[in-house]
């Protein structure tokens, strides 16, 4: 399961960012590294509550700024 | 207002009839047609299966995926046709002042295929099924406003929205910023990306649309007898317009000149044209004086002509009026017998062909004429391109709401 989590959040990232998925390490900034503006941001969180069909509060969502904080969160919420 | 002249000194296309400038004005001269059936959705249910489309249109032919997924085509379509007017000006954007090159483009509708989409998506999941590219994808003056941003230009930036008027309304405003000084240089012209399942149903509706389904590439036959409304079509054109001193210092190649415009309204329905034309009228005799010239002055004029029963003799009407006899000494056109109606491009893109109708003094056909109406008796250039001398050239373009625009293009003299 973990793994299964872990895949979809990196392909939604890969798809949505437009980044190839090397630059998707688990350190990765949304920001700083991946090049997401404030509503890519927006976005990806949207699409991670539709992939995992729950809804994430905006005061987790801001605490979301890597591909390992998303892993850890949905891991957590799935 | 002042005596600094506007030159056109670069041009971008991507039109049915062709993916860039030069191709658009080959596509017109033999007398294309860009219809064909529509592919990209199942148009089982529609009364009308085609429209004029952008031949093998793939937008990551143009922009990389994550550009693509956050620009509307309507957006990419601006884009593609300025970045070739860009190229085609020969201007080092780091020896420019950015701050005084306008960008004033417009769309008749805008997102309109972003609208549609997420409106599936707002219905499937709530609110929070919206997109937050939803907003700036859906709005017409994010045309103008992407070009400035990938350019740089600081320039009066906006887009002026009056259906299918859009382009040459946005063209003549364009004018206007060079022309009382607030600017030296303007990206101006039009964008449309209508044929989506939506924009078509909107259309049928309106009974406006041909249905000459078995036949797509003759059912845009402007003032013939047998024409049964128009052929929606996509695309975008760019005029880059610059004061005629800051062209000359730089040496740089000149298309023509637009020496005034007429705007003026119908004050009579939503979307049927006044059978009187007075609207139409004011609009070229506004043209006409703002340009200082005669009637009689005029060589050409690439007419409104959608090849609806009712519009095609309204505009012939207004025309007789106002040039009397002149009227049939006149090569008139309408490139949208090839182009189909690109709605908010149509102006733009039938500027360009007026004024390479001066640069290259050619006119290009009517084409699909068979059957002469009684009603529209002028000289309308059927069926093959004509070569004659072209001084002076008028652009009409009418949109739904009774906006109507004339511009005056005029062969370049130094």
């Amino acid at each position: 399961m973990s793994q299964d989590v872990e895949s979809k959040v990196k392909s939604i990232i890969v798809d949505k960012l437009g980044v190839d998925e090397e630059e998707v390490t688990h350190d990765a900034n949304f920001t700083n590294d991946l090049g997401a503006d404030s509503l890519d941001t927006v976005e990806l969180i949207m699409e991670f509550e539709k992939e995992f069909d729950i809804s994430i509060p905006d005061e987790d969502a801001e605490n979301i700024a890597t591909v390992g904080n998303a892993v850890e969160y949905l891991q957590d919420k799935v | 207002m002042s005596d600094r002249r506007v030159v056109i000194t670069g041009i971008g296309a991507l039109t049915p009839v062709g993916k860039t400038a030069p191709d658009f004005w080959n596509g017109l001269i033999s007398g294309k047609s860009g219809a064909q059936p529509i592919e990209h959705f199942d148009t089982e249910d529609f009364p009308t299966k085609f429209a004029a489309q952008i031949e093998d249109y793939d937008e990551l032919d143009y922009f990389d995926r994550k550009e693509a997924r956050r620009l509307d085509k309507v957006c990419q379509y601006a884009l593609i046709a300025a970045e070739e007017a860009m190229q085609d000006t020969g201007l080092d954007l780091e020896e420019i002042d950015k701050d005084r090159v306008s960008v004033i483009v417009g769309t008749g509708i805008g997102g309109m295929i972003t609208f549609y989409e997420q409106s599936i998506s707002f219905h499937e999941h709530g609110p929070r099924g919206v997109s937050p590219f939803f907003i700036p994808m859906l709005i017409p003056d994010m045309v103008a406003g992407q070009i400035s941003i990938k350019y740089g230009f600081k320039g009066p930036n906006f887009c002026a929205v009056s259906a299918c008027a859009t382009g040459s309304h946005n063209i003549g405003l364009a004018y206007d910023s060079i022309k009382s000084g607030q600017c030296d240089m303007a990206v101006s012209g039009g964008s449309e990306a209508p044929v989506s399942r939506i924009g078509v149903a909107g259309f049928t509706s309106m009974r406006a649309m041909s249905n000459r389904n078995d036949d797509p590439q003759t059912a845009s036959r402007p003032f013939d007898k047998n024409r049964d409304g128009f052929v929606l079509g996509e695309g975008s054109a760019i005029l880059f317009l610059e004061e005629y001193e800051h062209a000359k210092a730089r040496d740089a190649r000149i298309y023509g000149e637009i020496v005034g415009y007429g705007f003026s309204a119908d004050a009579h329905h939503i979307t049927a044209p006044d059978p009187e034309g007075e609207g139409v009228i004011l609009a070229i005799n506004r043209a006409l004086e703002a340009a200082d010239i005669e009637p009689t002055d005029v060589d050409h004029i690439n007419m409104h002509g959608t090849s609806t029963p009712l519009g095609d003799i309204a505009e012939t009407n207004s025309i007789k009026k106002v040039f009397g006899d002149h009227a049939y000494q006149i090569n008139h056109n309408s490139t949208k017998s090839m182009t189909g109606h690109a709605l908010g491009a149509a102006g733009a893109m039938e500027s360009l062909a007026t004024v390479l109708s001066t640069y290259h003094d050619m006119i290009p056909p009517t084409i699909n004429y068979d059957t002469p109406d009684p009603e529209c008796d002028l000289n309308y250039t059927t069926n093959e391109a004509v070569s004659r001398n072209v001084t002076y050239a008028l652009n009409n373009a009418f949109g739904f709401g009774g906006h109507n625009t004339t511009i005056v293009f005029k062969k370049f003299e130094e």
